[in-house]
């Protein structure tokens, strides 16, 4: 069964009246990220809702910003989902984490400060989840170059070498004069296009 | 039962009566159900999907792909590669001069069959694949795709005889509206040279 | 948060940190992680993912919908018919397109199929780990052998079937395949009494399975397991009974739920659900209406999956997958490629308590909580 959004809405603006609130799409987007903790434990106490069970934590880019999207579901009483979005711009994308309210939110959020760069403050393990710790980059964002495998960099130059294997000397005047630039080895797009 | 081990205990029952009726029971029933491949082979079944092949009626020039690359475009992984043959003035003949297909790529979804709208491309039980030169040796040319209709007709009946069935009303239905109308040039013709 | 303090707290110099590599019989997969032991006693477990990364979310934002239907099989490869039929939910849902009642009947068959598949091959791998070496295993995948031929004529492979299309299913049931699935399930009983003789007494498993990994009603349901896991927990939630999707709502089952929520509890329950699986698929056999497969309105979009643009907005559908909830969120701007897609997979969520259900355990009992929480790593990793 499903729960009308602005039954939502209402029962928020009445409860927690500093909350900004407005309707997206059948959804409740939170205008300020810092009042999500807030929101969420309220709905999840609260005994009209009961929205005990948080079933995906998930992040989208949408060119302009970043959003972070929550489904929230009820199991004690077998009720439909509730979505709760915040916004946030690329350059300041920090967003406070549920863990304290739901466990299940402490791998997805991993997950999506690895393939969007969204921060979430106050998560008790904040690391990349499937990418390795100095990966650079975040790969599901819409502007992200992918990396050129053949061409070097500084940093895996001195990896190579701190196991003992030989660099070529172009190689490290390439990776040298990149590094001075300031620019990441890009891949370079084919030609052609394949339709 | 309160022994401690009685469930132990009916646990081998169950192994060995398992054991002892694999010697004389048939293979759906209990017995050896293992086949000794290469020498026995399981039986082939209709739908069985491997990779994608050529049709062609008759010869190998009456080849039914015209190459319009909506396979090309819609495989999901891109093993498809297509290339119009040009007749000789420069216009496109609707045949392909280079029909690649990456066995090593595809992943045997059936897209390019679902998609094909001349009924060219089908999928193809031959699942014993090997190639002498590593991964560029699987990349097959059109010779090796093309396989003639007959083909086509043993290892997937149903399929093969309903798409003749619905490519020979077609042709009947062509050849009734082409005799309907009179051709024009008889006309013109006969009234020439005055 | 507490295990990881106590980690900390730990004299590190008699601890020993052991690496359960990627590479190794009985992590179900490229999983890797990292236990810290005190003799043999489990005081500290971090699992890492990203072993078979393999993108599938950024892939299908390259490619129309009906192309992304054979990257779902990959997802959850034991049983890929339960995320054909997530995504062509999800997608139903977004667009707007009604399936005909008989596609819905075959569906529900094929689902519960799979079902059955799955949960077969997970008590077997199970009993593979405790140590009866491959007897129940095999006993076990004899019967599967006989559903996945079925599979073979119907839907044309094994494993990776690609069978649900959007609006309805790819091919008809001939009544000779209709047969071949009443003769299953007229045969599985025998199994299974065969396999409870075998299994469900035996003290080695009632001493090696039971109070093991308990884990608490409570804590599950914060920590969004879903599933078998939280079904044997005691807590009642199943999607089919919940959501009613497609045509569940008609059918009578039930649904079994554990007490204490060991290891034990979540073998059982997966074989009542096999028994219940089967009632299922009776009704489903005998009730199954005659009509067409595949909605009208989207045939064209099966030869030109270009044309097809859904209206702009978003969906997420969710279906009740053998390991649990899995979720599809797709949102489309109007054109014929999704602007994002993410896959909420149960066996990543399912491991958020791993930890918690290992500590204080032995190390031999960490394998055997991995096995009964039932993870696959194509969906772990995506």
């Amino acid at each position: 069964m499903n729960i009308s959004v602005e039954e939502v809405k209402k029962e928020i603006e009445t409860h927690l009246p500093n909350v900004k609130l407005r309707l997206v799409r059948d959804s409740i987007l939170i205008e300020n990220p810092e009042d999500l903790p807030q929101v969420a434990l309220f709905l999840k106490e609260s005994p009209r809702f009961l929205l005990d069970y948080l079933s995906s934590v998930t992040g989208a880019d949408y060119l302009t910003f970043l959003e972070s999207v929550y489904h929230l579901y009820s199991m004690a009483q077998k009720r439909g989902p509730v979505t709760l979005r915040v916004r946030v711009t690329k350059n300041n994308a920090k967003v406070p984490s549920l863990v304290p309210v739901y466990r299940s939110a402490e791998l997805q959020e991993r997950e999506a400060y690895d393939t969007f760069g969204i921060i979430y403050e106050g998560h008790p393990d904040p690391r990349r989840l499937f990418m390795w710790e100095e990966f650079q980059g975040y790969p599901l964002r819409k502007d992200y170059a992918q990396e050129d495998t053949e061409v070097l960099e500084i940093a895996d130059i001195a990896w190579l070498e701190t196991r003992g294997i030989e660099v070529p000397v172009e190689m490290k005047e390439k990776a040298k004069t990149l590094h001075a630039a300031g620019q990441r080895a890009v891949a370079q797009k084919p030609e052609k296009p394949r339709p | 039962m309160t022994i401690f081990g009685w469930g132990v205990f009916k646990g081998m029952m169950v192994t060995l009566k398992n054991f002892l009726t694999s010697y004389f029971r048939k293979p759906d029933e209990g017995g050896i159900f293992t086949v000794q491949y290469p020498e026995e082979r399981e039986k082939e079944l209709e739908n069985f999907r491997n990779f994608p092949f050529l049709v062609y009626d008759g010869t190998p020039e009456k080849i039914r792909c015209v190459a319009c690359g909506i396979c090309e475009r819609e495989c999901p992984p891109k093993c498809i590669h297509i290339e119009m043959e040009l007749d000789g003035t420069g216009k496109p003949a609707r045949k392909p001069a280079v029909f690649d297909i990456d066995y090593s790529l595809c992943m045997n979804c059936g897209m390019c069959e679902e998609v094909c709208p001349f009924d060219s491309v089908f999928m193809d039980h031959a699942f014993e694949v090997t190639s002498e030169t590593g991964s560029e040796g699987l990349v097959r040319h059109k010779e090796a795709l093309l396989k003639s209709n007959e083909y086509f007709q043993k290892i997937r009946p149903a399929l093969a005889s309903t798409i003749d069935q619905k490519r020979k009303a077609a042709e009947e239905k062509k050849k009734a509206t082409v005799q309907a109308t009179p051709p024009p040039a008889a006309g013109a013709q006969a009234q020439g040279p005055q | 948060m507490t295990n990881i303090v106590e980690i900390k707290n730990t004299d590190l110099a008699q601890t020993l940190e052991i690496n359960f590599g990627p590479q190794h019989p009985s992590t179900h997969g490229v999983f890797r992680m990292t236990v810290q032991l005190e003799g043999e006693k489990i005081c500290g477990l971090r699992p890492i993912f990203g072993y078979l990364h393999r993108n599938h979310e950024q892939i299908a934002e390259n490619l129309p919908y009906a192309a992304i239907m054979p990257y779902t099989d990959r997802l959850d490869y034991v049983n890929a018919l339960s995320n054909n039929f997530g995504y062509a939910l999800t997608i139903e849902k977004l667009a707007g397109i009604e399936v005909p009642e008989r596609a819905e009947y075959i569906r529900v068959i094929m689902a519960e199929l799979a079902r059955v598949v799955n949960h077969i091959a997970v008590i077997g791998f199970m009993l593979n780990d405790l140590g009866a070496f491959f007897t129940p295993l095999l006993y076990a995948f004899r019967e599967r052998e006989r559903i996945l031929n079925l599979f073979e004529e119907i839907t044309g492979s094994r494993l990776m079937n690609n069978y649900f299309r959007v609006g309805g299913v790819k091919r008809d049931l001939t009544g000779e395949n209709l047969a071949g699935i009443q003769k299953i399930v007229s045969r599985f009983p025998a199994f299974l009494e065969e396999f409870e003789a075998l299994l469900t007494k035996n003290e080695i498993l009632c001493m090696r399975c039971q109070n093991i990994g308990v884990l608490s009603a409570k804590t599950a349901t914060n920590a969004g397991i879903t599933g078998p896991v939280l079904r044997a927990s005691g807590v009642n939630y199943d999607i089919r009974k919940v959501d009613g999707y497609s045509v569940y709502n008609r059918f009578d089952f039930k649904i079994p739920l554990g007490e204490k929520g060991d290891v034990y509890d979540r073998f059982y329950v997966r074989i009542l659900e096999i028994r219940e699986s089967l009632k299922i698929l009776d009704q489903a056999l005998s009730t199954i209406p005659p009509g067409e497969i595949m909605n009208k309105k989207s045939l064209p979009m099966l030869k030109m999956p270009r044309n097809f643009k859904p209206p702009v907005g978003e969906a997420y559908g969710r279906v009740e997958s053998p390991k649990g909830e899995l979720g599809f969120y797709v949102v489309s701007d109007g054109t014929p490629q999704p602007w994002r897609y993410h896959v909420r997979a149960p066996s990543l969520i399912n491991l958020t308590v791993l930890e918690e259900m290992c500590l204080g355990q032995k190390i031999a009992d960490a394998i055997i909580i991995l096995g009964s929480i039932d993870i696959v790593l194509g969906e772990t990793d995506r």
